[in-house]
């Protein structure tokens, strides 16, 4: 019997989100831990999508399972999610990957209820125990908790993960095997629910998940003044400006697009400095894979300094300006 | 318009730096720790307010949860909601998302009548974002998730935006539906004393396994599908060497480590002056 690992490839006006490539790549690392054969399966809807079926090859899949369709251009639950209940009804997956973004957030729970079978939300790790089990680690209150969960009794096994919490692998080039969904029936005229419009805007400079040096605010910075200081620190290094939780709801950044955390972003730069981080687990979590992590931070008892390389111990206002004034 | 809320009784989120598992029992300790509402589930409540006050109807709050989550049903009371259903019974227990959508789905089946349904986006605690869904899902009506402006067309139908990453989505929803709402939604109100008045003397049903039309099977533990493991808490620790020395040699260290870590850095450091020509520019 084959083992069957699929991940749902989640696209936008014809753009994979980054998170499928990264979950193919987890694909393959856990279909090496099955006994026995394993195929690794993408499910990709839209409309005019056969154009990413190389990309999603060349990272994993073995076989790609697709929907194209007008109606299917924009996501709609009430659409895709019956196209992937009754694919999954007829394949039988073993284990099925979603992304942990705003669609597979409410994507994959909603295949699940209509499989009556279970989801991991926002796992941090993935592996196969001795019994060839799924275990997925899920954080809870903030990150602070990490619990184990199995589905052990019903398939497929499902877990969504966020974006940047696992590595792209690299690039291998295979001839897809493409599998035609018949969607001729789909009509997304008559539903309740009708999908209007999407609009996506990539935001300015570099994007905090490839930066590769991340300056980053907690609420000790105080100040829109100083987030503009971390900005163009940023801005010199060919870096990023990041922000906790608080930072945010205070309206210093610009928005959620820069919020580190378990309910914000996860990134893993080369180096990390963070100005009057406090330390709170739901931040850290969402950098704790960062190459070199520093702090600066007044107060020399603050917890940051415990999950810190490097501490500085004075005030951030002062420590900004210097490194305003020597970094050019 | 009659609309229903679900709440979620959760430890407050201010303090979950002080969660910890206790090493013997290996259970979660969260004593000391106050139980609110699930701070965007006021999102929830404020919207069905605001519905109400343009459309008329009733706001009806529903949890699942153990017996004392009255008193978080009795806030919701004193925001401005109507009336409040507790479903609670040790046959709920050990649910998870799939369970406890069932149990609200059966419980809001038993309130009745309907036009939209709101609940949080996800919950501060096991924050994994999928009751809203599932619900929508058992009670076969449209649903929408992270739902961050709402504009009623009449009382048949709402447009509705969704927030996506770097960007948001348009909809157009016809009622019943079901809503997960995000904290930019709206502000919610805050409580007045007349509000807690008032909420004394308004209804809570308390409903238990032999109050709903429910298949056993589908409850609590027996009735989800995940199961949990193990549980730590994660090794965050790093060596933490601090900086001694003046403002300018700690900053000088900093560059130069970011250097070593790989980053092209162009900065006037000191120990650059002397180098030869005057350092790296």
């Amino acid at each position: 019997m084959t083992h069957k690992i699929w991940v749902f490839a989640e696209q936008v006006n014809g753009v994979l989100d980054r998170v499928t490539l990264e979950l193919l790549t987890k694909a393959k690392d856990l279909a090496g831990k099955l006994e026995g054969k394993t195929e690794i399966a993408a499910v990709l809807l839209g409309k005019n999508v056969k154009g990413l079926c190389d990309t999603l090859a060349d990272y994993g899949a073995e076989v790609i399972y697709v929907g194209d369709s007008a109606e299917l251009d924009l996501y709609n639950p009430m659409l895709y999610a019956p196209v992937i209940t009754n694919l999954v009804k007829e394949e039988d997956p073993d284990i099925f990957l979603f992304g942990a973004t705003a669609i597979g957030s409410e994507l994959g729970p909603t295949v699940a209820a209509q499989l009556k079978t279970g989801v991991a939300a926002h796992c941090v790790e993935l592996r196969i125990n001795e019994n060839g089990l799924l275990v997925s680690s899920v954080p809870s209150f903030g990150g602070k908790i990490l619990g184990e969960i199995l589905v052990p009794d019903n398939r497929p096994q499902m877990a969504s993960v966020k974006p940047g919490i696992f590595v792209q692998g690299e690039k291998e080039t295979r001839e897809p095997s493409i599998h035609w969904l018949d969607v001729t029936d789909l009509k997304a005229e008559g539903l309740p629910l009708k999908a209007l419009r999407i609009d996506k805007k990539e935001p300015k400079g570099v994007p905090l998940e490839k930066a590769e040096i991340v300056f980053c605010g907690g609420y000790g910075i105080g100040s829109k003044e100083n987030w503009a200081k971390l900005e163009t620190l940023a801005a010199r290094v060919g870096g990023a400006a990041a922000c906790t939780r608080p930072v945010m709801d205070e309206g210093w950044s610009p928005g959620e697009h820069v919020m580190v955390g378990t309910s914000g972003k996860s990134i893993r730069p080369k180096v990390y400095i963070g100005f009057g981080i406090s330390g709170a687990t739901h931040h850290i979590c969402g950098m704790k894979d960062s190459g070199l992590v520093i702090n600066v931070n007044r107060d020399e008892h603050c917890p940051v300094f415990e999950v810190s390389d490097i501490g500085i111990v004075e005030d951030l206002n002062k420590v900004l300006d210097q490194l305003l004034m020597t970094i050019q | 318009m009659n609309i229903i809320v679900c709440i979620k009784p959760v430890p407050d989120p201010q303090y979950y730096d002080k969660v910890s598992i206790d090493p013997a029992t290996k259970r979660i300790t969260r004593e000391g720790i106050p139980t609110i509402i699930n701070p965007v589930d006021k999102n929830g409540i404020e919207a069905a307010l605001q519905l109400k006050k343009t459309y008329g109807g009733k706001v009806t709050v529903i949890t699942m949860a153990p017996p004392n989550a009255v008193e978080n049903l009795r806030e919701a009371l004193a925001m401005g909601a109507d009336e409040a259903v507790l479903l609670s019974d040790r046959a709920f227990g050990g649910a998870d998302t799939l369970a406890t959508s069932y149990t609200l789905a059966k419980g809001i089946e038993k309130i009745g009548d309907y036009d939209v349904i709101f609940c949080g986006a996800e919950s501060a605690d096991g924050a994994t974002a999928q009751v809203a869904s599932q619900l929508g899902e058992w009670l076969t009506i449209p649903h929408l998730w992270n739902v961050f402006s709402l504009e009623p067309q009449d009382d048949k139908a709402l447009h509705v935006k969704t927030k996506v990453e770097n960007g948001s989505m348009e909809w157009a929803v016809k009622l019943p539906c079901l809503l997960g709402v995000a904290r930019e939604l709206n502000k919610p109100r805050f409580i007045s004393a007349m509000g807690i008045i008032k909420a004394k003397n308004k209804p809570i049903a308390i409903w238990g396994k032999v109050d709903l039309a429910v298949e056993d099977e589908r409850l609590g533990l027996t009735g989800s599908p995940t199961k949990a493991g193990e549980i730590f808490t994660p090794d965050l620790k790093r060596k933490g060497e601090i900086l001694t020395g003046t403002l300018e040699e700690m900053v000088d260290t900093v560059i130069e480590r970011l250097r070593t870590a790989g980053v092209n850095v162009q900065a006037t450091t000191k120990a650059c002056d002397c180098c030869e020509g005057g350092g790296q520019k």
